[in-house]
């Protein structure tokens, strides 16, 4: 390692910093500005370039490497429309609270404001969807600018910091010394949470009669879910978790309601509805979470922690509030609890109304369907893969019949809800994690936004198993479409325009399946699950227009929850 | 209810533009926002007043404090604090109405910075709502033009203990 007070350039110094924050990989497209950091790269050996295909791409190799590892996830682009094409990630990795740090290459200092070719303001444009973000100005403030991007990005309620690096400050020289601890007097992210108010917490779950855990993803990020399973289980407290809670606690413990919110299961969303004490975990009460607000857990004393203070009381007034790294607060929590309430009868009115309206699909008429790829998908893995799903129908099945058991293994785009997130973000797990096997799931409409990253997958022959739900349709907006919208189904049908999404695989070098038969699932799996050369890819031809059940309008409550379709004969 | 809140930030590139991207970007008005330099040179002090239910304000604050180069938010509203905003104001008079502007201005200790053929230019120093007054007394005479500075606040000084000057920040 460079010793300090070296006098070094600034793309040597980048990736010296690089080095010390033990970054592993990083993933990029090269181009007219950030060219002096390219050529450095070519002798680097301590970190590993990916080459995408598209900088959205990165962002969200970047955001999968981060979600599944824990790690912050690294993205280097150039000027202009380099960086302008990270945007959506970014915006993605800002509303899912993903630690990732992108670098992009800036037009020379003393040509910034002047238009000049590939300039884009980036650090205006990625303001309100950052963290934070930086323009470096000066080579001599670029290492500590580096340190606390990193440091920013990962601590606190997580995010994506920017780095904006204009071309002369890649290539002036400097004194190079990277400090060892960073001070920020704007920015103290550590909270442990106030001793009053855990104490008064668990006085008050103690003497709940109906007491109920909403987890959500702050309690993967900040590690708490070993907390989380010793609290739970200690204490028989039935446990239902956001879609970016999922696996916090494993859904096939029988204390997991599965997800709550607007596609929750019935029982999760009738337990939130009549729970007297609700202690939200790491959860920021979203909308699809909470239907209508007002009626939002309406009987319920509201126990909100969170490390992010404005996260309280933006969206539901709750009772007591507790800033802190949920980890620690859960800790804290359990340890004052010395005898499990008894919540017998709690239990049997939940249990009743599991059995009142479980999950269903049609299983008898011998058409293909998301549920049962889902089912077999979850039985094959024991619930232990990495699952990463795309935005759609075929995410809501995923979320409620896949069972997840760990933490940091069910990544999706929740917060922003981005069409192509899946692909690319499943190329970052794949980097990240080695021992599970990695399954995509996107459908025909979300795949082909970043269909280009195929090359990526092809290329470093990751083994992930590449699935597509094909049901010929923007299948949500045609739900939406039919509950809401007269069934005007305006621009979803994409029967007549797919792509052959056998050969498209194959175009890109990758073994291909296809069926649309319920019967071949299990063998296609199972070839698919031994073959160990690289990447596969599966087209399940689906029924075309199944809707996701139950659904809880937008902005209503669960006494408007529907379960299944309207028969047309029950109508009239 | 109209709010004053001070907040102290880094003096560094940007750091004005993320304060006005959080309130435009939440939705949330501001009635004005003054910034300049403290006693400290890296900080700079910006008044902010806005206008919400508690809840607002209270998110506000929250999303001020949460910005990284934000070193200190201050809800001034409902402590003693002296306000100050400068208005320059640019007047029309005709024959008999330029002793009475001139009048107006004395009354609200102001100055005359300018005048010619058909307008005076007033000056005035004083809390908001003795501005909104002048800018009423002289509107039926016609403003030409107005710059408003935007409030500065400072919580009013309690009586330190022997000489111990209190550190900002
Ligand atoms: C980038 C982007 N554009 C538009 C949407 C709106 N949208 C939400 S779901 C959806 C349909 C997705 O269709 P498909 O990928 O086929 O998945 P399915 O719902 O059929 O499972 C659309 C268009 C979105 N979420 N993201
Ligand atoms: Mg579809």
């Amino acid at each position: 390692m460079i010793t300090s007070k070296l006098k070094l350039s600034g793309a040597d110094i980048f990736f010296e910093c690089l080095k010390r924050e033990k970054v592993e990989i990083i993933f990029g497209y090269p181009g007219g500005a950030v060219l002096k950091l390219y050529e450095k790269l070519y002798d680097v050996d301590f970190l590993k370039h990916i080459l995408v295909r598209h900088e959205q791409g990165a962002t969200h190799m970047a955001e999968g490497y981060a979600k599944a590892t824990g790690k912050v996830g690294v993205v280097l682009v150039t000027s202009g429309p380099g960086a302008t094409n990270t945007v959506t990630g970014i915006a993605d990795a800002y509303m899912d609270s993903v630690p990732i740090v992108i670098f992009t290459g800036q037009v020379p200092t003393h040509l910034i404001g002047n238009d000049a070719f590939q300039e884009a303001d980036i650090v205006g444009i990625t303001r309100p969807i950052t963290k934070h973000n930086f323009l470096v100005r000066d080579v001599n403030e670029l290492a500590s600018t580096i340190k606390k991007a990193f440091y920013i990005a990962s601590t606190g309620r997580p995010g994506p910091v920017l780095v904006d690096l204009p071309k002369d400050v890649i290539n002036s020289v400097c004194e190079f010394d990277y400090p060892e601890k960073i001070e920020m007097r704007g920015y103290k992210p550590t909270f442990l949470g106030h001793q009053n108010q855990i104490k008064k917490a668990a006085d008050i779950i103690k003497k709940a009669k109906r007491p109920l855990l909403y987890v959500g993803g702050g309690v993967i990020m900040s590690n708490g879910y070993r907390e989380l399973r010793l609290f739970a289980k200690e204490n028989n407290l039935p446990v239902t978790m956001t879609l970016q809670g999922l696996g916090a606690f494993p859904m096939t413990d029988g204390q997991s309601l599965g997800m709550l919110g607007m596609h929750g299961t019935y029982w999760a969303n009738q337990a939130v509805n009549n729970c007297d004490v609700l202690v939200s975990l790491g959860a920021r009460f979203d909308d699809r979470v909470t239907g209508k607000v007002d009626s939002f857990a309406p009987n319920a004393y509201k126990i909100h922690v969170d490390i992010d203070p404005t996260c309280i009381d933006k969206n539901v007034i709750v009772d007591l509030p507790i800033v802190g790294d949920v980890k620690h607060v859960l800790a804290e929590l359990a340890a004052e609890f010395e005898e499990a309430p008894d919540l017998a009868q709690w239990w049997n009115e939940i249990n009743q109304w599991r059995e009142e309206c479980p999950l269903h699909y049609e299983k008898n008429d011998g058409k293909l369907r998301t549920e049962y790829i889902i089912e077999k998908l979850s039985e094959k893995t024991k619930g232990e893969a990495v699952v990463i799903t795309d935005v759609g129908q075929h995410q809501m099945w995923v979320s409620q019949y896949y069972k997840f058991t760990n933490p940091r293994s069910h990544l999706t785009s929740g917060g922003l809800g981005t069409m192509g997130f899946s692909l690319p973000a499943s190329i970052g797990a794949a980097f990240g994690i080695k021992d599970r096997p990695i399954i995509s799931i996107s459908g025909d409409g979300g795949f082909q936004m970043n269909i280009q990253e195929l090359v990526t997958v092809a290329f470093y022959k990751l083994p992930i198993k590449i699935i597509i739900i094909n049901n010929s349709f923007l299948g949500m907006v045609r739900q939406w479409q039919e509950l809401f919208h007269a069934e005007k189904y305006s621009f979803t049908d994409l029967s007549e325009s797919n792509p052959n999404f056998v050969k498209v695989g194959e175009a890109f070098g990758i073994k291909s399946f296809s069926t649309n038969t319920p019967a071949n699932v299990d063998s296609i799996l199972d070839e698919a699950f031994a073959y160990n050369d690289g990447p596969v890819l599966i087209e399940f031809k689906v029924v075309k227009e199944d809707m996701v059940f139950p659904i809880i309008p937008a902005g209503q409550t669960v006494k408007e929850i529907m379960t299944k379709r309207l028969d047309p004969k029950e109508m009239v | 209810m109209k709010h004053t809140i001070a907040v102290l930030v880094e003096n560094q590139y940007g750091a004005f533009n993320r304060v006005a991207t959080m309130f435009s970007g939440k939705g949330f008005n501001i009635h004005s926002i003054s910034i300049g330099e403290t006693e400290v040179p890296e900080v700079s002090r910006m008044t902010i007043v806005t206008e919400g239910e508690d809840k607002i304000i209270e998110q506000v604050v929250k999303q001020l404090n949460r910005l990284i180069d934000t070193i200190k938010v201050i809800d001034l509203t409902g402590q003693t604090r002296v306000e100050r905003e400068l208005a320059l104001i640019t007047v029309f008079y005709q024959k008999g109405t330029r002793a009475e502007i001139t009048n107006i201005c004395e009354i609200f200790r102001g100055n005359i910075v300018d005048i010619n053929n058909k307008t005076l230019t007033l000056e005035i120093t004083g809390p908001p709502d003795k501005i909104d007054a002048v800018v009423n007394v002289l509107e039926p005479y016609g403003i030409k033009e107005m710059a408003r500075s935007g409030t500065v606040a400072l919580k009013r000084g309690e009586q330190l203990k022997h000489d111990k000057k209190e550190t900002v920040v």
